[in-house]
């Protein structure tokens, strides 16, 4: 029944690299005409970068890609348009000032010099109806919900012609009921012959909706399968992959008493939902409490709100039995808690001030270095030196802006200053993203070192591998709460990977 | 006849019309210049720049129109230069369009200093319309003036059907508006933001070539006295809108005819109070504007001032 001619799409041995990265490693992908194809992967498994090289914004530096039989290439999104290639971003591609119709018509080649409204408009309703939505053709965008937002964005790529859709995690910001409807929407695009590329991680959604799946890992392909002929507990495996990499060696330690406690936390994002939705967690001295899960579920919050970055709505957060609950950034570090944060060159570092400067952010405000409204900067140096010497920090040049270190010089300052500081609680927020295998070690090692020095740490890390290799027991967060608590020594990692995709052990 | 009430306001408020042409197609330029998401803060220079070669070439030719394009064409080339900066190279904004604002006064009052107190033979003139210019009233103030005010007109109309109703405009706003997803629609943004930024630097060249070739056809070093600055605030005033940018223009333009009408009927204000006028009544405009665009969720392009590059992991 693979018949060559209902093959829609081929994808070739596509090879995309980036600085220091291979992001898509000879990957083979294939789409049949009328199908809905979903494409599987943890974060940074290439997912999104493969379907950016489908959409003309990548080149791949390596493979080929045909369309119905026909090599092509496509250097741009409007290529890809020309060959009916349309896809739906995650982040919605529309003007948020522009009404639908304009929405609609922007860079159409198909339309004239001067737009007339009243036909566009009826074939977008046209649209909407052959789908059973609505959708007001002269509301502006930013009046529309993000639900009708994505419907416009569908009506774009339909307007254009598009044969193959490619939506990239389109549930992730909408409702249930949303979603419901938006599978009810690709079920009948379906029917009519057109094929989809659904990307997501969430498991029960791509069972119910999709016909086959590929799972990417790492860059790399790991299989495509029939959805018919597989289990979501060998999916999460997939994804995952079975084998654990090693477990770093520890110390058997007794545990300490409760440094961390998280009661019912409540917070909003940036984008004013609700983050952390009644979230409870407990951390004990001299254990690596990793916190797993897709990013976006509210881990990015969690730690802000510990560290004094985020304010709480309701709900406590405890430090060695005292109330810290929306204490000041001061206050806590005065209280023990530490934070190596995930973006180092912004909130951990001053990326313009030197290594000695940056090394001294804790310390200025006390003896010696603090000598009434003055500095002491030989203090300061000394100060300084001690932590490169330790830590063994390459600087080049303890003047220089902080920023011209590497990655993982980079880190080990920022870890340097922290640990110094003998704290109680760290925080670790993806210590180890992009930096290379011998920093990588040294930042584990030191986090273990931590532990075994009675420190409670909190690792937050997309990268379940090493969450596994270092924690002792592993919080899995999804929507913004904790959903369960395994113990790393015996863990289950199909388990972990139902409740990353919010499969099992989620609380209505 | 006696000079009546009724004949001075005419002529007061056909005074407006041209002082407010003079602060319109700046305005109007800079309107689609910030649409495209470039702000340039060079008008006052670009504005000199124009007045200054739009007497120049009226001078050596003759030929007042000539001069009036040659100052379009010297001020598009200076925005190009702004259009580079911020586009190509990605530069600060708000220094480049002040450095061009300094450039212009510095270059033209260098060359200029050969030609102050020089007059033109042949300025523009004004030009009834036939028919119109009979109407009582309006007339005499709406179409009884020259070709550049008639052209302002035109524009006016022009630019406000291309922005709303054409592909064109909707390319334009979406450039300014978000970058990222008009160049995923296959939209050219570089592009888009050298033509309109020059388009508009040439705008502002003909508002100050309209002062040397007509209202007041001689040199001075800084001839257009802040006009500029003013033409940078009314853009907000017009909330990027080019019929709102007629409507500002002619307001401002009537403050100072009538300021200049009290001058010259001797009151007992102070005359650099009365100076003052147009650039206190900018604040006000600038107050009144911020707070409707804050209300009424239209306004500034979203990415106005922010340079786009495609991004790469």
């Amino acid at each position: 029944m693979e018949g060559q001619e209902q093959l829609m799409l081929v994808m070739g041995n596509i090879t995309k690299r980036f600085p220091g990265i291979v992001a898509n490693d000879h990957v083979n992908f294939e789409l049949r005409k009328g199908e809905i194809h979903t494409l599987l992967g943890e974060n940074g498994a290439g997912k999104s970068t493969l379907m950016n090289v489908l959409d003309g914004i990548y080149y791949p530096d390596e493979g080929e890609i045909a369309i119905e039989g026909k090599r092509v290439n496509l250097r741009s999104p409007l290529d890809s348009m020309k060959h009916s290639i349309g896809m739906i971003h995650q982040n919605f591609m529309l003007v948020a000032s522009l009404s639908v119709i304009e929405n609609v018509v922007l860079g159409l080649e198909s339309q004239g010099f001067y737009i007339d409204k009243k036909s566009v408009a009826h074939q977008i309703e046209a649209i909407a109806k052959k789908y059973n939505f609505r959708v007001d053709p002269y509301a502006k965008i930013w009046q529309l919900s993000v639900g009708e937002q994505q419907r416009v964005e569908i009506i774009k790529t339909l307007f254009k012609g598009a044969r193959i859709l490619i939506l990239d995690e389109p549930t992730a910001v909408l409702t249930p009921q949303e979603s419901e409807e938006l599978f009810g929407i690709l079920r009948e695009m379906k029917s009519e012959g057109k094929s989809i590329i659904f990307i997501s991680h969430k498991l029960n959604e791509v069972m119910s909706v999709s016909d086959r799946i590929t799972v990417l890992r790492k860059g790399r392909l790991v299989g495509t399968v029939d959805t018919a002929s597989i289990t979501e507990r060998e999916l999460a495996k997939m994804m995952i992959g079975r084998d654990i990499l090693f477990r770093l060696e520890r110390k058997d330690i007794e545990q300490g008493r409760e440094v961390l406690t998280v009661e019912d936390a409540q917070a909003y994002n940036d984008r004013g939902t609700m983050a952390l939705n009644k979230l409870s967690i407990t951390v004990h001295g001299g254990e690596i409490m990793g916190v797993a899960g897709v990013a976006g579920n509210g881990q990015v919050e969690l730690a802000e709100c510990i560290t004094g970055l985020r304010h709480l709505v309701s709900g406590h957060i405890t430090v060695e039995g005292i109330d810290v609950t929306n204490a000041t950034p001061c206050t806590l570090a005065s209280a023990g808690v530490n934070y190596i944060p995930a973006d180092r060159l912004g909130v951990g570092l001053v990326p313009n001030l030197s290594t000695v400067e940056n090394a001294m952010l804790r310390k200025y405000r006390q003896q010696p270095m603090c000598r009434g409204a003055f500095i002491d900067y030989g203090a300061a140096c000394t100060y300084a030196d001690g932590l490169i010497e330790k830590f063994d920090i390459a600087v080049p040049l303890k003047n220089a802006p902080v920023k011209v270190l590497s990655g993982g010089n980079m880190q080990k300052l920022l870890l340097a200053r922290e640990i110094e500081e003998n704290p109680r609680l760290l925080i670790a927020e993806h210590p180890t993203r992009g930096l290379d295998v011998g920093a990588t070690e040294f930042v584990r090692k030191t986090l273990l070192e931590q532990r075994d020095h009675g420190v409670a740490v909190l690792l937050i890390s997309e990268d379940l591998d090493e969450i596994l290799m270092v924690a002792d027991r592993v919080a899995v967060m999804y929507e913004g709460r904790i959903v369960g608590i395994v113990d790393a020594h015996h863990v289950d990692i199909a388990q972990i990977g139902l409740m990353m995709a919010g499969a099992v052990g989620v609380k209505a | 006849m006696n000079p009546t009430f009724g004949t001075i306001l005419i002529k007061v408020l056909a005074g407006a019309i041209q002082s407010g042409t003079i602060l319109l197609l700046p305005t109007l330029g800079e309107v689609l210049t910030e649409r495209s998401g470039v702000l340039n803060l060079g008008l006052e220079g670009l504005m000199l720049i124009g007045a200054f070669f739009g007497f120049l070439g009226a001078i050596k030719t003759g030929n007042p129109y000539i001069g009036l394009l040659l100052g379009m064409v010297a001020a598009g080339a200076a925005a190009a230069i702004h259009a580079f900066i911020c586009v190509t190279l990605r530069g600060n904004q708000t220094v480049t369009g002040l450095a061009l604002t300094i450039f212009g006064a510095g270059l033209t009052s260098f060359y200029g200093d050969h030609w102050v107190s020089q007059r033109l033979t042949t300025a523009i003139k004004p030009m009834a319309i036939p028919g119109l210019s009979q109407i009582p009233v309006v007339g005499p103030i709406l179409f009884s003036q020259d070709l550049i005010v008639y052209a302002g007109y035109i524009l006016v109309a022009l630019f406000w059907f291309l922005l709303f109703k054409t592909k064109v405009g909707v390319n334009l706003r979406a450039v300014g508006e978000n970058a990222k997803a008009a160049d995923a629609m296959g939209i050219n943004v570089a592009g888009t933001r050298y033509f309109w930024t020059i388009l508009g630097g040439a705008l502002a060249g003909a508002g100050g070539a309209y002062i040397t070739c007509c209202i007041h056809p001689y040199w001075l070093n800084g001839i257009t006295s802040g006009k500029g600055w003013i033409a940078v605030a009314l853009v907000v005033f017009a909330m990027w809108n080019p019929f709102n940018a007629l409507v500002g223009g002619f307001l401002f333009g009537s403050i100072e005819a009538m300021q200049l009408q009290l001058q010259a009927g001797g009151t007992y204000i102070n005359s650099a109070l009365l100076s003052m006028l147009p650039y206190v009544t900018t604040f006000a405009v600038i107050i009144v504007a911020t707070l409707i665009v804050r209300v009424r969720h239209v306004g500034t392009p979203k990415e106005l001032g922010i340079p786009y590059a495609r991004e790469e992991k």
